[in-house]
């Protein structure tokens, strides 16, 4: 299967890829790992006039730390969070979630904050930096701009990016006190997309939850925030019955439809489950923690 | 447009259009046929190739997002005639049926030993997940990667392989 053809650009500078997108944005797409935009184009999917290419700029390969948060580039690739000793303990939640993300070999090429922006509704990585309420971090020829993740997502494949902008980083606030997280999957085989996950982040202060995050992925036209759910939570000890309301309320949030993967009322069901599951695992890994 | 990469330890270079897959461009421009085309939808691994070392889908691969970079096959492993470590691994211990996804499992496996020259069956496993095989059942995949580790480090020998499954001394 070959693309239809395309212009490439492969800039070397940020300000070249920005003038690139101010001249031709309106017509482009920008490529990083390309292990989501490169089987669109194959299938025919997507047919932009131009791909910008972006692997090649320099100093965004990096992970580091950045005033109280994680700042993740748009060059750092899935196996680069599976190998980092530093989110391992920083943010565990996504050193435990990289393993469920495609394969070992698209974990190779794939990056997280490509796949952030490809928005696919059965993304893992969107409902992941839902719980963990990231922030991207946009640039423009005109400045940078911070996205907050919520809102971010407009509907499949769509998000609040500009076409002249490019997503240089995200930006994860670094949980205070303790905190723990979990990311529950179910999926036919190695590489598939979910029929559902559930991400789930907890941080406490004392036995009470101060901030909760829940994503959803795979259960409507984007990656979803539970926000009732996470409302219920907040203020309150995580005994059974607080996290079987959050539960329930997550399980309404969410909009899945019949498909080859299950009914829309099995989905609702694992979403309910699965935020059961994740939210005692969480509390359990927060409790683990030494204050 | 004009792409040069190391293929095999030797610099290539070809015009190709930027819609051109790196699968593609192996095979019909550099005529190295070994790199094996699957499912052509990232899922099946039969067309992996290592990039800078890593192992990658090629036909997920632009051909010029390799500019620059060194691609080694399924050809750049023996060394004349010579089998590499794998290689043998996989003919003693039958790690091939068909032998379609064998080029994909070799170019993964060869580059988990580099990574991690003792895996255990479990890391083997992991490493090829995003590898198809419908012939062996992996069973006799994770045994070849498990006897190219044991020639790596020295220890294969031939009379101790052959007693294997003599059962119970």
């Amino acid at each position: 299967m070959f693309p239809a053809a395309f212009d490439y650009r492969a800039p070397t500078t940020l300000p070249e890829a920005l003038s690139i997108l101010k001249e031709r944005g309106d017509d482009a797409k920008v490529m990083a790992g390309g292990q989501s935009l490169i089987p669109l184009l194959k299938l025919r999917f997507a047919q932009p006039a131009l791909v910008v290419d972006i692997g090649r700029l320099p100093g965004m390969a990096d992970i580091k730390r950045d005033d109280g948060h994680v700042r993740i580039g748009a060059l750092v690739r899935h196996v680069d969070i599976e190998r980092s000793a530093e989110l391992a303990k920083l943010l565990p939640l996504m050193v435990e979630a990289v393993h469920w993300i495609a394969d070992p070999l698209v974990r190779n090429r794939g990056t997280l904050v490509g796949s952030v922006c490809h928005a696919d509704p059965s993304g893992d990585w969107g409902s992941i930096m839902l719980a963990l309420n990231a922030e991207l971090v946009a640039q423009s020829a005109s400045g940078e701009r911070v996205i907050p993740i919520d809102g971010f997502f407009q509907g499949p494949f769509t998000t609040t990016l500009r076409p002249d902008e490019v997503a240089i980083a995200i930006r994860i606030p670094l949980p205070s006190g303790r905190a723990g997280g979990s990311y529950h999957k179910l999926e036919r085989k190695v590489g598939d997309f979910a029929t559902v996950a559930v991400s789930v982040q907890v941080e406490l202060d004392g036995n009470k939850a101060k901030k909760a995050g829940i994503g959803l992925t795979s259960v409507g036209a984007t990656n979803i925030k539970a926000k009732e759910a996470e409302k219920a939570l907040i203020g309150h000890e995580l005994k059974d019955d607080v996290i079987a309301e959050a539960a329930r309320l997550a399980a309404a949030a969410a909009e899945p439809k019949d498909d080859i993967r299950g009914t829309a009322a099995y989905k609702k069901d694992v979403v309910r489950v699965f935020v059961q599951r994740g939210l005692k695992a969480a509390l359990a890994r927060a409790q683990e923690v030494k204050a | 447009m004009k792409v040069t990469m190391t293929v095999n330890g030797a610099e290539r270079s070809a015009d190709v259009e930027p819609r051109v897959l790196l699968v593609d461009f192996l095979r019909s421009n550099l005529l190295l046929t070994g790199t094996h085309i699957g499912c052509d939808t990232t899922s099946c691994g039969a067309c992996t190739v290592q990039l800078d070392g890593e192992p990658v889908k090629s036909c997920t691969v632009l051909a010029v997002q390799a500019e620059g970079r060194e691609v080694k096959t399924v050809e750049g492993l023996a060394n004349g005639a010579a089998l590499a470590p794998i290689q043998v691994g996989f003919h003693e211990e039958h790690g091939l049926q068909c032998g379609f996804c064998t080029p994909g499992m070799m170019m993964v496996t060869s580059a988990l030993l580099e990574r991690n020259p003792n895996p255990t069956d479990d890391e083997i496993r992991w490493a090829i997940s995003g590898n198809i095989c419908r012939c062996t059942g992996y069973m006799n995949i994770v045994k070849a990667v498990k006897h190219a580790a044991q020639m790596q480090a020295g220890a294969a020998k031939a009379p101790e392989h052959a007693a294997v499954g003599g059962g119970g001394e």
